[in-house]
């Protein structure tokens, strides 16, 4: 049966196909090739580099363009930052969101009304930006490590899509719990909490990524520091530069301001930064994608 | 002592008051809980609201007392041609990456629900999706490197091609910029923004499809006859949610794509607020945009979000 409309198959049909499966791979190529021709020129050597021709493999190899990165001790001090602050923050942000969500999700909870207005407000509400730097300011969280971590420690959008995974569970385990005796707090961290586990990981994944890809708060909020710069910033600060100078390449400076005799070229220095930065979430994705993806079926759940 | 407590049980069996109290103290350990996290949205979200005052005073730091001048920030915003161009500005990306962002969003999203090979299907989707995960920073790297005008991949090509004889420096041309800038929204974001189509696909039901096979409708047909339609009430209701955020066209490509040349057309509403407000210490006139657009979304949210639930409810029934 199958196969006989099989064979029925217009022409029409069949070059809608071909059509079809073209265009899909044109736009995977469109996707996947600034990626690969960037670490095709990270890892050629940065002065032969500049003779262009560069398409999908490296002409002369070498690994000089990161060795030379990470021989600065500019861009090994702003990995541990980018690396501990996502950390911190995921960690914390995961913690303080589900406490919400539990709260929140404890239907006869006298505050309940009060605490969800004033969350989803904060999701429609945008109070500026120089409001928030003076807000800030009087924190004591310019030019401050922790920066990074106080205005990340809980996401209205988190709060809303951990409660919904919440509402989804078996009521009768927390009440077992409380009639065994279990405190709010004991029944959050050894029964919620294992059982959200799934929804946890979503919500960290969008996190770590949010915490990993920003460059602004770098930018406004602690960019006098040198010592808090993140790897997106020290990228963005190469950006700039590459922008001023747009297009007149001086081959041997040593961008990054080394000493050292390897010489780099803006190029290569940019393409070895950027894939850096962009290696640890193209190295995650294809292994935590069902994740990436759950979270936005849930978050459009709450709509 | 165990008399008192008696007293206060039975008045608490009596008076509505007291089933408050009680309450009050059944759910101790809850409110306990809630208040860290009252006081932290607080210190984030609503204690910045009292800085917007700003907007109304001649704001100079260091005073004791600040001048209030009413509205005359708000005055000289829109008496002063940058602001207004950069309004425009905002409002044209926005509505450019909208409706690039809408039309190639479904269009990928058809074209995979038309895939056949489950394997190849999988994979066009997950390498689709990638560039919404990588910081605009990098993403507009790769846009740098690739547009430049010295051994910029784009020129090399074309030069090749024959259509061009010169490296353009495409990032220097003002006519340029927009197109530049929705392009890579859509390059960033359409895989993404194609998932909640293909759910919608998902859920028409097939038989639809098996009955117009019978009658003997191509591919075509059933694209435009079934599954457009099937998705036309997701695209309602995104296309009102978006419409509602259009003053929020997004900073970070205009911020780190534009230079001097463009600056004309590539500014918007935020990076005004920062160039004035934190390059240049006019505090008082950078909170007077901010807060223009921050009280102009709200009430733009808030309109979209009612008009789509209802019409999401009506789409239920």
């Amino acid at each position: 049966m199958a196969k006989s409309h099989y064979l029925k198959r217009s022409i029409q049909d069949r070059l809608f196909d071909i059509f079809n499966c073209s265009f899909m791979i044109i736009l995977m190529f469109v996707m996947v090739f600034p990626f690969w021709n960037t670490i095709v020129v990270s890892l050629n050597e940065a002065i032969d580099g500049i003779k262009g021709n560069l398409y999908f493999w490296p002409r002369v190899f070498t690994f000089n363009n990161y060795t030379n990165l990470f021989r600065t001790n500019t861009l090994v001090d702003a990995f541990y930052v980018s690396v501990s602050k996502t950390i911190i923050v995921t960690l914390l942000n995961v913690f303080f969101s589900a406490l919400a969500a539990y709260i929140l999700s404890r239907r006869d909870f006298v505050l309940k009304k009060i605490l969800t207005i004033a969350l989803v407000v904060t999701l429609y509400l945008d109070v500026g930006l120089i409001p928030q730097y003076f807000n800030f300011r009087d924190l004591g969280l310019i030019n401050n490590y922790m920066v990074y971590i106080v205005p990340g420690l809980l996401g209205a959008l988190n709060v809303i899509v951990i409660r919904t995974f919440i509402y989804g569970l078996p009521e009768s385990l927390a009440e077992s719990a409380k009639i065994d005796g279990a405190g709010e707090f004991r029944i959050f961290v050894q029964i919620i909490i294992p059982l959200c586990k799934p929804i946890l990981a979503t919500v960290a994944l969008w996190v770590a990524v949010g915490a990993w890809n920003s460059w602004f708060d770098t930018y406004i909020f602690a960019s006098s520091k040198q010592h808090l710069s993140t790897l997106q910033y020290e990228m963005m600060k190469l950006l700039s530069s590459a922008m001023i100078q747009s297009g007149s390449i001086n081959p041997g400076i040593a961008a990054t301001g080394s000493t050292s005799a390897v010489t780099v070229t803006p190029n290569s220095v940019r393409s070895a930064i950027t894939i850096i930065a962009a290696l640890p979430i193209i190295f995650i994705y294809p292994f935590l994608q069902k994740y990436f993806v759950a979270g936005l079926v849930i978050g459009g759940v709450k709509g | 002592m165990p008399e008192s407590n008696t007293k206060i049980s039975r008045a608490v069996n009596y008076t509505p008051k007291s089933k408050f109290w009680k309450t009050i103290v059944g759910q101790r350990a809850l409110i306990l809980m809630s208040l860290p996290i009252f006081a932290y949205i607080y210190i984030i979200n609503y204690r910045p609201l009292k800085g917007l005052v700003m907007a109304f005073q001649d704001y100079r730091p260091g005073k004791a007392e600040q001048k209030w001048v009413g509205f005359k920030q708000f005055e000289i915003l829109f008496s002063d041609e940058a602001f207004l161009r950069v309004i425009r500005n905002t409002l044209c990306m926005s509505l450019i990456n909208l409706i690039a962002g809408f039309f190639f969003a479904i269009l990928l999203a058809i074209l995979i629900n038309e895939i056949k090979h489950i394997v190849f299907k999988k994979v066009v989707q997950s390498i689709s999706y990638l560039p919404h995960f990588l910081s605009w920073i990098i993403v507009t790297g790769l846009i740098s490197t690739f547009l430049s005008s010295d051994g910029g991949l784009i020129n090399d090509f074309l030069i090749k091609l024959g259509l061009i004889t010169d490296p353009v420096h495409w990032l220097a041309q003002p006519k340029m910029f927009w197109g530049i800038v929705g392009a890579a929204h859509v390059w960033k974001e359409m895989g993404w923004d194609s998932i909640i189509y293909l759910a919608a696909i998902t859920g028409i039901s097939p038989e639809l499809y098996e009955a117009a096979v019978i009658d003997g409708a191509n591919r075509f047909q059933r694209i435009r006859y079934i599954t457009l339609p099937g998705i036309k009430s997701t695209f309602i209701v995104l296309l009102i949610l978006r419409l509602g955020w259009i003053l929020n066209a997004g900073f970070e490509v205009q911020f780190l794509l534009g230079n001097g040349i463009v600056s004309d057309v590539s500014q918007t509403i935020d990076i005004f607020v920062l160039k004035n407000g934190i390059s240049l210490g006019n505090y008082s006139l950078a909170t007077a945009a901010g807060m223009f657009k921050s009280v102009v979304s709200l009430i733009m949210i808030t309109i979209a979000n009612y008009v789509s639930k209802r019409i999401g409810e009506e789409r239920l029934v």
